[in-house]
């Protein structure tokens, strides 16, 4: 150990999973005191390379130095010995806790009686120091994301941790959290603390990052780069790989008539909590509603009581036909097409075919079905001609769904969904973890169906998206519709504002 | 001859003799709460019951030393725990279906072992009644619970005991934990592994002691699967009781009052037929549990494995 030595050293890090080079001889350089983003789109291998550092994962080859000295972490309590805290990208979090139970979990000290109060006090000292606000007898489920967030943070500082790792804070925060999450950083590097901070975000590396590594497709595309040298165009072209202009051509068209209309809809979260507080929105024909919103606002119960697959109080119709309360089949019959949030879970039967999954909706219609035989020879030309048409790339329309990659897994979906030219879509989340290519296949199919006459709502975390699809764009905030504004005259801060919870206004 | 059951000694009796047929459901469920809150569904405790009674019950007869026997339940119960442990942590077996081996393996072992050992129906001196000095002369309340055999009290101070445990202590913490969210523990080097392997081996020997208190404190007999069924009524009455000790308690308690008031009505001879009398306590398990198992959510990662990376 010396002083000099830089606070985190990774080098040559080789890391696979079966199937896939998640890391390809990575290096990574951590200086102390300094804010360094590790920048790369989604699956590039971000986290793997930070679940080596924080002993979660062994790398098959490579070396990792800790302040000049040679670790090898076996489990993630080695690496909290050494100074190493991560906030993980899905909180490593017990709902049923308190958050002071949370944060002693593990620790040597109590021994083994708790007498929580003391360190309630301890913890609240520690809240002072870094402005990590939160009541440390809450129980976790019953805090917001945000909080959560802190919790996890005040986590790795109780145990001493000077090297923190966050991976992709922000995505889960309104754009007021995030100033305040970066305000925290800002005062834990104050503090001597080092921070790798991943997202794959630019703007924020451009505001926060002292130094920068980009990944892609498991390589170290930027190493370490001062800020001071990169511009944003450049690092954008390191982490996809090519220059990356999102101008969709949106033309504007006479819209026709209502569509969908919702008055009034309130709906409970799986928690038995109010999700949906007397929503009201109404899409007509040739028209795209964005949603707009920070995560777990109550977008998926949203999608859900319009297909059908939540009760709700209030109505709902589809081309003048109620729908709400209905079974799923009622929705589907009337038009209506659903591009659901889970890909895997909800999307499709991983185990079962391409033929399987694209007739799943349809395989009582002449010519697939009579209403009870299947016929598999029609199925499987008709999946071939949808896998063409919409260039899905996979083996063959007998490849189980599970083994295509996100993009042409949800290519498939789309297909299923827009061939059999749905009159209103809801899209959620449609381009969330895809790469550039496929993201941009999806928003042009999108596209192709509002000028088809297709209404569509589409509710995505990603304000870029919502903005540069929609006519229109409906905020919504703890499942209320803070606000309806047109595309053409949006102002990002008012959006932010709304997405925050902070102002109403209604058009 | 109904108006019998509602003479003072009758009363006493009823209640004095549920207190002491709760404690196997006690000790079962006790160690099947601490499982199950670290997430291993245990349903092979019928088994371990069976191998710890006959444990139990040929020590005690052959050495007459009836805590030799207690301890021969203890070892053949924890062992048990610790085979299922490893089938299930290390070797990622689905615990259901594991559990049910592990019963039956129990339940024609134990029978084996009756056969070739003893051959006959025998009957051991099991543990007296112990009267508390004092509080046992208490009219009504000494009756029924301060004259008990020494395997009761322990039963009924394990409850309090296992609470604190549970929720009051670092241990119970990492319990919880690994039973809620084993991810997280882990991330914060919680041994997974290490705290599931504590809490099965643990079950085991509560198991193990729970068929010691049937074979030398209660029946004072073994016979081919003597058991038969508490085991598994100890495993529902963990969900009855919420996966919380003093609800193991109310819910043991219930049941084995319900229980001993069909034994007095049969010993009456009040005109109930035996079968209708014998089903009771099991149609009562049965419509609690449908009413109240809803009330609260199990452990998050209840019969899940886990394994690091997933
Ligand atoms: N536990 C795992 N098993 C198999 N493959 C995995 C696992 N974790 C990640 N991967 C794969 O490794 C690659 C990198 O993933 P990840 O590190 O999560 O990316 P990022 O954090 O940059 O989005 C992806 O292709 C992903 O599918
Ligand atoms: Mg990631």
């Amino acid at each position: 150990m010396n002083s000099t030595s830089p606070a985190v050293e990774m080098k040559d890090i080789v890391i696979e999973f079966p199937g896939v080079l998640a890391n390809d001889h990575v290096n990574l350089t951590l200086q102390e005191g300094e804010i360094h983003a590790l920048l790369g789109e989604n699956g590039a291998g971000k986290s793997t390379l930070m679940n080596a550092l924080a002993g979660l994962y062994k790398p098959a080859s490579g070396t990792i130095r800790v302040r000049g000295e040679l670790v090898s972490f076996n489990s993630p309590r080695d690496a909290i010995l050494k100074g190493i805290g991560m906030v993980h990208q899905h909180f490593m979090l017990v709902p049923t806790q308190t958050v002071t139970e949370n944060i002693l979990l593990g620790l040597n000290e109590p021994r083994f009686v708790m007498s929580l109060n003391k360190f309630d006090q301890k913890i609240l000292d520690l809240e002072e120091k870094y402005g990590l606000f939160v009541d440390p007898t809450t129980k976790i489920w019953q805090l917001s994301v945000g909080e959560q967030q802190r919790v996890e943070i005040l986590k790795t500082l109780y145990r001493g941790a000077n090297i923190l790792i966050m991976d992709e804070p922000t995505a889960v925060l309104s754009p007021r959290e995030i100033d305040e999450l970066m305000e925290t950083m800002r005062s834990m590097t104050d503090q001597g603390k080092s921070i790798i901070f991943i997202t794959h975000k630019l703007g924020e590396v451009v505001d926060i990052a002292d130094r920068v590594t980009v990944l892609r497709k498991g390589v170290v595309t930027a190493e370490g780069e001062s800020m001071k040298g990169v511009t944003k165009k450049d690092l954008a072209q390191r982490m996809v790989g090519r220059e990356v202009i999102f101008t969709v051509e949106r033309e504007s068209h006479e819209l026709g008539d209502v569509v969908m209309e919702m008055t009034d809809v309130s709906a409970l979260n799986n928690r038995g909590l109010p999700a949906l507080k007397d929503v009201s929105l109404s899409v007509r024909s040739g028209e795209i509603l964005g949603i707009a919103g920070v995560g777990g606002n109550g977008q998926s119960e949203l999608a859900e009581v319009i297909t059908g697959l939540r009760k709700c109080s209030g109505k709902i119709f589809i081309q003048g036909e109620e729908i709400s309360n209905q079974p799923p089949i009622k929705a589907i019959n009337r038009g209506v097409s659903h591009i659901p949030e889970d890909r895997t879970a909800v999307g499709t039967a991983p185990s079962l075919s391409l033929t399987d999954n694209t007739i799943m909706k349809g395989y009582k219609k002449h010519p697939i079905g009579d209403g009870w035989r299947i016929n598999f020879q029609v199925a499987q030309k008709h999946t071939s001609k949808l896998k063409d048409k919409y260039n899905i790339i996979a083996p063959s329309v007998n490849t189980p769904a599970g083994k295509l990659s996100g993009g042409n897994l949800q290519k498939l979906i789309l297909a299923r969904e827009i061939n059999c030219e749905p009159r209103f879509l809801v899209a959620m989340q449609p381009t969330r973890g895809l790469d550039v290519g496929a993201i941009e296949d999806i928003r042009a199919l999108l596209l192709e169906q509002r000028s088809h006459g297709a209404a569509i709502l589409l509710i995505s975390e990603e304000l870029e998206e919502v903005l540069s699809l929609s006519d229109r764009i409906a905020v919504i905030s703890e499942g209320k519709i803070m606000g309806i504004v047109d595309s053409e005259d949006v102002d990002i801060d008012k959006i932010g504002m709304m997405m925050a919870g902070m102002q109403e206004i209604r058009e | 001859m109904i108006s019998d059951l509602f003479s003072m000694t009758v009363l006493v009796g009823i209640l004095a003799s549920g207190i002491r047929l709760a404690t196997p459901y006690l000790y079962a469920s006790i160690g099947e709460t601490f499982s199950q809150r670290s997430g291993v569904l245990n349903l092979g405790v019928e088994g371990q019951m069976l191998l710890g009674a006959f444990a139990a019950f040929y020590v005690a007869l052959t050495t007459e030393n009836l805590w030799f026997g207690v301890l021969a339940a203890i070892v053949v119960g924890g062992l048990m725990g610790l085979a299922m442990a490893f089938v299930t942590i290390n070797l990622h077996a689905e615990q259901g279906i594991s559990g049910i081996g592990f019963y039956l393996f129990g339940l024609g072992l134990s029978d084996l072992l009756f056969q070739k050992m003893l051959g006959t129906v025998e009957t051991v001196k099991g543990f007296p009644k112990v009267h508390i000095p004092v509080l046992s002369d208490i009219p009504v309340v000494g009756e029924i619970f301060f004259r008990q055999n020494v395997l009761v009290y322990i039963a009924l101070a394990l409850v309090p005991l296992a609470w604190f445990v549970l929720n009051k202590t670092t241990l119970g913490l990492k319990i919880r934990a690994v039973g809620e969210n084993p991810e997280a523990a882990d991330s914060l080097g919680v041994s997974v592994a290490r705290i599931r392997y504590f809490t099965v081996v643990l079950g085991g020997i509560m198991s193990g002691v729970a068929g010691a208190s049937l074979s030398i404190a209660l029946l004072n007999v073994f016979q081919q699967n003597l058991t038969s069924g508490l085991g598994f009524i100890a495993v529902a009455l963990v969900y009855f009781g919420a996966w919380r000790p003093w609800g193991v308690l109310a819910g043991a308690l219930l049941f084995s009052l319900i229980n001993s008031l069909q034994l007095w009505v049969q010993v009456l001879g009040i005109p109930i037929p035996s079968d209708i009398a014998v089903m009771m306590p099991y149609i009562l398990t049965i419509l609690v549990l449908v009413l109240t198992v809803s009330r609260v959510r199990p452990p998050s990662a209840l019969t899940k494995s886990f394994e690091r990376g997933d």
